[in-house]
């Protein structure tokens, strides 16, 4: 660890502690603001990250890459490069100043985090109601944000951008997580079995119907938040896209956006 | 006419639904969802039988279809899969022959 990062500040999401270690207070301040709600003061980390924050863009222009090479897994954007070694539990990160980059290499740490575990970052709304996690997936304009924002009062809503899905215990589970989409809201950090995952378009009428097994794999595989052309771990989120199918039913959910169609999400 | 043998990728990742094999590159994430007939020629690419004794064997008698619209149709589709590494294909059996192009 370096000794020269004088504070640091706890960030779990999913049960997957980090500590952020700086030498920029004000980076810390943002990041306690940023990720409200999802701070932890246990001390104890799954990563450690060293985050040095940059005047300029380390690597201008370059396209987002995702390399796992002998177990180190790199991921590299414009505005930040970062070498984690999940072994160690360690990653150094070069960025932009700014929670926003930080904020994309959490998620990315989180998705490969995820597949070495069986789970997986979902493009997807998640609310809990009655002690059951429903998951929303759909493109942009599908109507992620729009359900979110017509939840009912005894919905939590865990996300309305990324949704966080683990295997704890052979059980699926979706988690909350600071990721927002359009609501600008982190969701509420807490946990529960999911129910079903629903996919959805907007139409003339709300209706929730049976989905057939392939074209939901095909459907979640493409929402699946993944980035790095590792093999093995693109075979094991395949495989856990699988089980996943098998134990969680699929249906489309078609909608009005109106708040009645929370009647069918119970 | 040129012989042509397939054989299934190593770099893949497959799962049966159905009567329809799910196949996705480990490599590109590339998915490919197969009907029947394709699941058909996909469950038979071992490598050392012929495209042709595939489709004459398996898809003709399954799906009543004339033996030169299903090698067309195979062909086709053994070009498509190729193209992203899924399947390898040879002019003899895998393993000791050289690649063949596939005419699109």
């Amino acid at each position: 660890m370096n000794t020269a990062a004088h504070h640091q500040i706890g960030i779990e999401v999913g049960g997957l502690p980090v500590l952020v270690h700086t030498q920029d207070q004000k980076f810390c301040d943002q990041l306690a603001k940023y990720y409200a709600g999802f701070v932890s003061h246990s001390g104890v980390a799954r990563f450690h990250f060293e985050v040095e924050q940059l005047a300029q863009a380390p690597d201008p222009g370059a396209e987002i890459s995702v390399e796992v090479r002998d177990g180190i897994w790199s991921v590299r954007r414009a505005d930040f490069t970062a070498e984690c070694n999940p072994s160690a539990g360690s990653a150094k990160i070069r960025q932009s100043a700014g929670t926003h980059s930080f904020d994309s290499v959490l998620r990315i740490i989180h998705t490969l985090a995820l597949a070495d575990e069986g789970g997986f970052l979902l493009h997807a709304a998640s609310a809990l109601r009655n002690g059951r996690a429903f998951i929303f997936s759909g493109v942009s304009g599908a109507g992620k944000t729009t359900l979110a924002r017509m939840a009912p009062s005894d919905a939590t809503i865990l996300t309305d951008e990324v949704s966080y899905v683990r295997r704890l215990d052979g059980k699926f589970e979706a988690c909350g997580t600071p990721f927002a989409g359009e609501l600008a809201r982190a969701g509420a950090n807490t946990s529960a079995p999911v129910d079903t995952l629903l996919f959805l378009q907007q139409g003339p009428e709300n209706r929730i119907e049976e989905m057939n097994k392939q074209e939901a794999l095909q459907r979640l595989l493409r929402n699946i938040l993944f980035f790095a052309a590792d093999p093995g771990l693109v075979s094991k989120l395949f495989e856990t896209a699988n089980k996943f199918l098998e134990s969680i039913p699929v249906r489309r959910l078609t909608f009005q956006p109106e708040p009645d169609v929370w009647s069918l999400i119970q | 006419m040129t012989e042509t043998y397939i054989a299934r990728s190593q770099a893949i990742a497959s799962r049966l639904l159905g009567n329809e094999m799910m196949v996705m590159s480990v490599i590109d994430s590339t998915f490919f969802s197969l009907n029947e007939a394709a699941t058909l020629i996909w469950e038979s690419a071992d490598g050392c039988t012929e495209l042709m004794d595939i489709v004459e064997q398996k898809i003709c008698p399954t799906f009543q279809v004339d033996p030169e619209t299903a090698l067309h149709d195979a062909l086709q589709f053994v070009h498509q899969l190729s193209q992203h590494d899924i399947l390898r294909v040879s002019s003899r059996p895998l393993n000791e022959a050289a690649s063949v192009k596939i005419p699109a």
